[in-house]
């Protein structure tokens, strides 16, 4: 710690912060540009500089460490001023020269309103300029189908090439024609490559970079900003929803340090056109081979002419992968009350069960714990698609010292450097005996972490390869009170709630697979689930949000919230309970999901004991307290790990399947969404280039 | 310098001839596992070399391919170096210098004789001969006005040598490299002037320097001798001034104590009783017409005294009417 003066406030800070984070743990404001805190220093912009109390010239406060200050002449601690004339007149003529090039075209602007250049003009520039010669003009660039540029704004603080290259790993973008005629691209206007490259939208301190499909919408003083949680990957992301009256306009990033810090994926971001298009917005019933518009009494007589007196054997519910855990309570509740044991959450057909508790199917390291473990061995899983903002926090351990990473599995680039140390459970089990020579990088390693993915779980032998990878586990020592390293990566957002709600078949019951078999049911109740093709004979309800797979499917429609017109409980990969808001409301006649399964059981005779949502959540609690812990992770108790590690079992040889192979088009929202369409287009088409 | 972008039209492919590979591997070696990227100057210039100086966009997309660069990062540098040229220029790629010595000494005509010849900058003559670039200093000053065609200098032009060069170029006739007047290299125009005693170039000036100082010293030492003999005090104090100026010691202090009365010191005084100033100091310094130095007053030079009649400023110009009123001597 070192002894420094900050604006008359002596404070203790670590040697090798910078002036910038001394300044601010004194209090001070310092404005910039260039600088941000997860990206490397760049110290172009000069707006952060401040006075050191003996220099000739004000020094850049963010690539200036408290080191490199010299003490006074008796000893003293180095004297910052971050008020002084000398700094005001600094940071009023660095103003001046970004605003000589920069547009005064703040009215048509996007950026406007939350723009820094403009917040940062009002508050340290002058109002005058002394330029009187003409503004530079600058082409602007195509870069991709999400970002819109208009590069005469650009200011060159390089933060969308250092994201580009550092966090996401991709290097799209750079400056080329450095000096006066310095211009951010992408090599020959090519789109970019990145699943995370909206973060550059937020990371641009200008309007140089916005968002393409928000273009010209709204203005962000309009908008009802609503803080949520995403549904689009297992991660459960903290998102901002900004609706101006019932329309969501657009997802923003909310920092929350311990899952998505202040990232989050492309399909996160752009997926709002998706919950405007292929709305269901009333109840449909099939009638004569025909799906037609009925009222919810219709609609409800029709499935109850079926459920009633049906034999529960013949019965199945399947919950989908974007529900939250109140409806699936209810759903569960349901089907209980009808006698009703063929219950899955598990509609891609992983093999992950509750009966070896909870740490058997969470990602037990935490996202936070990535950061600490020092080897990692990838199973059948691709993070880049899976979860594209866990992977870039993968790729920043390996930033922070390389580290060993293995993959068993399909080759994928996964931004860093990967051992593809084969293709199936062969390997896993090499990997054990140590035939494999990753097994000593495991061995060695203190915190060696082991994410298995659903590409090896989603098969006929997952529970055996789930199995070996536990037995790998405890092998390595990856499984002790300090590290629990055995961690499952989900793909979707509502499995882990299931899982944990018990959404598992009872015994000799169906599991959603076999439910969907030809022959298997007589009625099945798809809850969001799309992602799964009920063999036809079956009578299908469908109560989800848009006109996808499972709408074309059923034979009643029973139209439910999107995750932005809902509150609900969504548990995330790590086995984090995390609460996502209502931002707008169900279009038409659409319901929340629980108020439709509950005033359906009252049509079925079999009333829920709830009427609001929060009498459910009491309920809710009561039976599974841990859902009660919003924003933390209640430890699992790796005990049953042991349990799972000593299951029998037998392994085939068929390679890892990828579980996400386009990551743009996982679920109903995603693939109403044109963004995502052309996302998906672009992604698809990158891959054919990439294998001629 | 404006926009840089590549070429509208480009070559299908590029690949480097065989010895310019082998050279581009001798030059990846040189880095160190994993900065590769190091090299990509001297390949893309290699890659500008073979294919007739300029860079396409497969060279870019080759280079990065070798150095497992993102193609970003070479363009990135092809487009900041404006050696790298990114559209195709003449056979004689005429770079010209333009900045303010040249431009003292002509270069505007030069300029105009491009302008005529060839065209506007960047742009090839239709023959394909020739292309011209305004560039800032190559560094040949002392033959401004010059201009770099390819690899070579061509100095000291006026408008009617440039044309008779440019002439010579495009018909393939050998030309001159170097200055187009009567000059050699940056020598003066119409020979040497300084420097021209031919002994300096037969050798015999080797080690002159040195004989004369040795011959120097001898003399001061004669010359000490002799007024050794005559006067003995201040004979041995110039003898040893001749011997210092002779014999320059380094500038630090002698450790050299021998001949000085070290124990006469303040602290010395002090702890035998006495007082702390030395009874010969005191007396110096007690009186007022005399230095504290031993150096007799006479041999210095003398402080000028003004002469208050002429003027009070010792400069003649100003008079007396620029005298600060308060210094006015009271008369009579």
């Amino acid at each position: 710690m070192t002894k420094i003066i900050v604006d008359g406030i002596e404070l203790d800070v670590p040697a090798e912060y910078t002036l910038l984070q001394a300044c601010e743990e004194a209090g001070a404001e310092i404005p910039r540009f260039c600088f941000h805190e997860r990206l490397s220093i760049a110290g172009n912009c000069r707006m952060c500089l401040v006075e050191v109390k003996g220099g000739p010239k004000p020094v850049a406060s963010c690539a200036w460490a408290v080191r490199d200050c010299r003490p006074g002449p008796n000893g003293e601690p180095p004297v910052i001023s971050t008020k002084s004339p000398m700094v005001k007149k600094a940071r009023e003529g660095v103003m001046e020269f970004l605003l000589i090039n920069h547009p005064l075209d703040c009215p048509i602007c996007d950026q406007g309103g939350e723009c820094d250049l403009q917040d940062q003009a009002m508050a340290y520039g002058v109002d005058t300029s002394r330029f009187a010669e003409n503004k530079r003009a600058v082409e602007d660039k195509y870069i991709g189908p999400l970002v819109k540029t208009q590069m005469n704004r650009c200011i060159q603080c390089t933060r969308c090439v250092r994201f580009s290259t550092e966090v996401a790993g991709v290097p799209d973008l750079g400056a080329i024609g450095r000096g006066e005629d310095m211009e951010i691209t992408s090599y020959l206007e090519s789109a970019m490559q990145s699943e995370l490259q909206g973060n550059v939208i937020d990371l641009c301190p200008v309007g140089a970079l916005t968002s393409k499909p928000y273009a010209f919408k709204a203005r962000p003083w309009e908008l009802s900003k609503t803080e949520s949680i995403d549904v689009m990957d297992a991660l459960g992301s903290a998102i901002r929803v900004d609706a101006r009256g019932r329309e969501v306009m657009r997802i923003l990033p909310r920092l929350n340090e311990a899952v998505n810090e202040e990232w989050i994926s492309d399909k996160t971001r752009f997926i709002w056109d998706g919950l405007k298009t292929q709305r269901l917005d009333k109840p449909y019933v099939r009638v004569n081979g025909q799906l037609r518009p009925a009222s919810w009494g219709e609609a409800f007589q029709a499935v109850a002419a079926r459920l009633k007196g049906a034999d529960p054997k013949r019965v199945g519910f399947i919950a989908g992968d974007l529900a939250s855990v109140e409806e699936m309570y209810a759903l569960k509740l349901l089907a209980a009350s009808l006698g009703v044991a063929n219950i899955d959450g598990r509609q891609d057909g992983t093999k992950l069960h509750p009966k070896f508790g909870r740490a058997s199917y969470l990602f037990n390291s935490t996202v936070m714990g990535i950061e600490e473990a020092d080897a990692v061995l990838l199973v059948g899983t691709d993070p880049r698609r899976e979860a594209p903002v866990l992977n870039a926090r993968i790729r920043k351990r390996w930033r922070m010292a390389p580290l060993p990473v293995g993959l068993i599995g399909e080759p994928v680039d996964l931004t860093y450097d990967v051992q593809v140390l084969g293709a199936g459970a062969e390997t896993l089990a090499g990997v054990l005996d140590g035939s494999v020579g990753f097994a000593d990088a495991l061995k060695n390693a203190k915190k060696p972490l082991i994410i298995v993915g659903q590409g090896a779980l989603m098969r006929p032998d997952g529970e055996a390869i789930l199995a070996l990878a536990a037995k790998l586990a405890q092998a390595v020592g990856a499984v002790t009170a300090e590290w629990n390293g055995f961690s499952v990566l989900h793909t979707a957002a509502a499995r882990v709630g299931a899982l944990d709600l018990g959404l598992v078949p009872g015994d000799g019951s169906l599991d959603a697979l076999a439910m969907a078999a030809p022959g298997a049911l007589d009625v099945a109740f798809l809850l969001g689930a799309d992602e799964i093709d009920v063999a036809p004979g079956a009578f299908v309800i469908y109560q989800g949000t848009h006109g996808d797979r499972g709408a074309h499917r059923a034979d009643v429609i029973l139209p439910g919230a999107a995750y932005t017109e809902k509150s609900g409980t969504y548990v995330n990969t790590e086995g984090r309970v995390q609460l996502g808001a209502r931002a707008s409301f169900p279009l038409g006649d659409a319901k929340e999901d629980w108020a439709i399964l509950r005033a359906l059981s009252d049509v079925l005779g079999q009333r829920l004991p709830f009427d609001s949502l929060p009498q459910l959540r009491a309920k809710l609690f009561a039976d599974y307290p841990h859902m009660a812990a919003i924003d933390r992770i209640t430890p699992a108790d790796f005990a049953g790990l042991s349990g799972l590690a000593n299951a029998a079992g037998t392994t085939d040889k068929a390679p890892f399947r990828r579980a996400v192979t386009d990551l743009y088009l996982t679920n109903p929202i995603a693939r109403a969404s044109a963004v995502m369409a052309e996302c998906s287009a672009l992604a698809q088409g990158g891959v054919a280039v990439a294998a001629e | 310098m404006s926009v840089r972008r590549l070429a509208a039209e480009q070559p299908e492919s590029f690949a480097f001839t065989p010895e310019n590979l082998a050279w581009a591997q001798g030059v990846i070696a040189k880095y160190p596992e994993g900065r590769q990227a190091s090299a990509v100057i001297p390949l893309l210039w290699r890659a500008q070399e073979q294919h007739d100086y300029w860079i396409s966009k497969a060279a870019i997309e080759y280079v990065g391919q070798m150095l497992g660069m993102p193609y970003i990062r070479v363009l990135e540098v092809a487009t900041f170096y404006t050696m790298f040229n990114l559209e195709p220029v003449g056979k004689h790629f005429i770079q010209l210098c333009g900045t303010t010595p040249c431009r003292l000494r002509g270069a505007e005509d030069i300029i105009k004789v491009c302008h005529d010849r060839i065209g506007d900058q960047r742009h090839v003559t239709p023959d394909g001969q020739f292309s011209w670039l305004e560039v800032e200093c190559l560094g040949a000053c002392c033959n401004a006005p010059m201009v770099q065609i390819n690899n070579d200098y061509y100095e000291d032009l006026t408008p009617e040598s440039f044309n008779k060069l440019l002439d010579d170029l495009a018909a393939g006739r050998p030309v001159k490299k170097g200055p187009q007047n009567s000059r050699h290299t940056s020598e003066p125009e119409g020979g040497v002037t300084t420097l021209t005693d031919p002994a300096l170039y037969d050798g015999s000036a080797v080690g002159a320097w040195r004989k004369r100082f040795e011959e120097e010293e001898a003399k001061a030492k004669a010359a000490a001798a002799e007024k050794d003999a005559a006067e003995k005090k201040a004979a041995s104090d110039q003898a040893i001034a001749a011997e210092a100026a002779a014999n320059p010691k380094p500038g630090k202090p002698s450790d050299d104590t021998a001949g000085r009365n070290v124990t006469d010191t303040p602290a010395h005084r002090v702890a035998e009783g006495k007082d702390a100033v030395s009874p010969a100091d005191k007396a110096k310094a007690g009186d007022a017409t005399k230095s504290t130095s031993d150096e007799p007053t006479s041999t210095r030079p003398k402080a000028p005294t003004l002469d208050k009649a002429s003027s009070y400023t010792a400069n003649p110009n100003q008079g007396d009417a620029k005298k600060p009123a308060g210094d006015e001597p009271a008369k009579g």
